[in-house]
């Protein structure tokens, strides 16, 4: 997985996982284990093709008691679904 | 050939139930006696029509409609493409605009789409988190609804009456195949299907109903057979041990549900309290058998693999288990977790024994998934 940083939801940067051409649940997997990569507060970005991602990223940050932050595009179309670090 | 020592326990009832004793019995008999075509006027023939007006009478009589309301379909899928087509059909000067939940069986939603591609109209209405329609119809005028008597993956029952008292005179189709056989039918509707093999009758036989007085017209081509809606030479054996196993379900159903209920509030109490879990679906307004819930981080075709090879049968909405890749419209319609999906229904045989074999075997597999992708 290559990972970068950009412009996130609501305009702030955070980190972005790069889950392109991964099948579900592996961008929730990969959520999972680099979420306190970034500080409490801040945003973490998951780039996924997998059409499961738009429902799962958000459930979630319900189970996980994070916040669900939105969702932005990538350059090459790939939807980026953002969580804020709650705790 | 399986040689695992593990006992097989079915907890997959709301894909197929077991043949009910009663179907068996019923069906052995009937296929020496009512091989003959029910439209012919010889003897043979009069014994066929016999015990297919026979079946007709006991699933109308189990279901508490009429006779003639009944007729038999070559599976639960054409009954609902049937009912949901036929309905639209009859309306069709009136509206071509089909609104159906978005959680409606795959079969209605491919009714819908066949519809759509004929130049006709489709929405949707919305759901609840817990999987229960939200009555806002659209505006203009309808041609029919559809709204299934029961969620078949979240068991959530859906108010079929109060969305008729809404409708006017909408139409309804109503998808009972997840209840029929467990819970008395709601009031409402104009047409309607369910599915024998879901209440132990044998594969291949559907039930389409349409109420008296109710516009519904072949959306299909027609045939010259028992009724104006039947197709084909009926499978008579089969209709007949279906109506023998509803009868006998239906007979018991109260005491089964009312035991099936509380063993589904033991499994969701018990899974709800492994870490990461979403039990999904209403809690108390629900199909007494039946119920789901998403594993985080967990593949939900490893889920089923490996429950599978512990001797537990169970079914998934998870898109690895598909064969779309897509993951079930239903959780996502409900936005709840769509992987690690677990669907599981209980058998009319299913003991407490074995619902306590599943949840202790449940967090040693979650677990061991989990550790496996590193968390």
């Amino acid at each position: 997985m290559s990972e970068s940083s950009t412009t996130g939801a609501g305009g702030g940067d955070g980190l972005v996982l790069d889950c392109r051409a991964m099948r579900c649940p592996a961008p929730i997997i990969e959520l999972g284990k680099n979420l306190t990569r970034v500080p409490v507060g801040e945003l973490i970005g998951v780039a996924a093709t997998d059409v499961a991602a738009r429902v799962d990223v958000p459930a979630f940050c319900r189970l996980r008691a994070q916040e669900y932050a939105g969702e932005t595009t990538a350059e090459d179309g790939v939807p980026i679904f953002w969580v804020r670090r709650l705790s | 050939m399986n040689s695992s020592a593990a006992p097989v326990v079915h907890l997959d009832a709301a894909a197929g139930e077991p043949l009910h004793p009663a179907a068996r019995e019923t069906l052995l008999a009937a296929l020496d006696a009512g091989w003959a075509d029910p439209r012919r006027l010889h003897r043979s023939a009069r014994h066929a029509r016999l015990m297919l007006d026979n079946a007709r009478e006991v699933v109308a009589q189990c279901l508490g409609i009429r006779f003639d309301e009944v007729t038999f379909t070559p599976s639960g899928t054409h009954a609902v493409h049937q009912g949901v087509l036929g309905l639209l059909a009859g309306r069709a000067r009136v509206s071509d605009l089909l609104v159906h939940s978005a959680v409606e069986h795959s079969s209605v939603v491919h009714a819908g789409q066949w519809h759509a591609r004929n130049g006709g109209r489709v929405a949707e209405l919305g759901v609840s988190a817990t999987g229960r329609a939200e009555l806002t119809l659209p505006e203009g005028p309808i041609a029919a609804l559809a709204l299934q008597s029961a969620n078949h993956e979240v068991a959530t029952l859906q108010p079929v009456a109060e969305l008729a008292e809404l409708a006017g005179d909408v139409p309804i189709f109503m998808d009972a195949c997840a209840s029929a056989g467990r819970l008395p039918l709601p009031a409402g509707w104009a047409a309607a299907a369910a599915s024998a093999h879901k209440w132990g009758g044998p594969a291949g036989v559907g039930v389409l109903l349409v109420r008296k007085g109710a516009r519904w017209r072949s959306p299909f081509p027609s045939d010259d057979r028992a009724d104006e809606r039947a197709t084909g030479f009926e499978n008579v054996p089969a209709a007949l041990a279906a109506a023998a196993a509803l009868q006998a379900v239906t007979a018991d159903a109260a005491e089964v549900a009312a035991r099936q209920h509380a063993l589904i509030d033991r499994i969701r109490a018990a899974v709800a309290a492994i870490p990461d879990v979403e039990v999904v679906g209403d809690p108390e307004h629900r199909l007494p058998h039946l119920v789901t819930f998403s594993c985080l981080y967990v593949d939900g075709e490893a889920l089923v693999t490996e429950l599978d090879r512990r001797g537990f049968e169970v079914s998934s909405g998870s898109a690895c288990t598909a064969s779309t890749l897509t993951p079930s419209h239903v959780l996502a319609a409900m936005g709840v977790l769509t992987h690690g999906n677990v669907r599981l229904s209980l058998t009319r045989d299913t003991t407490a024994d074995d619902v306590e074999a599943f949840l202790a075997a449940l967090p040693e597999v979650v677990g061991r998934l989990r550790a496996e992708a590193g968390l």
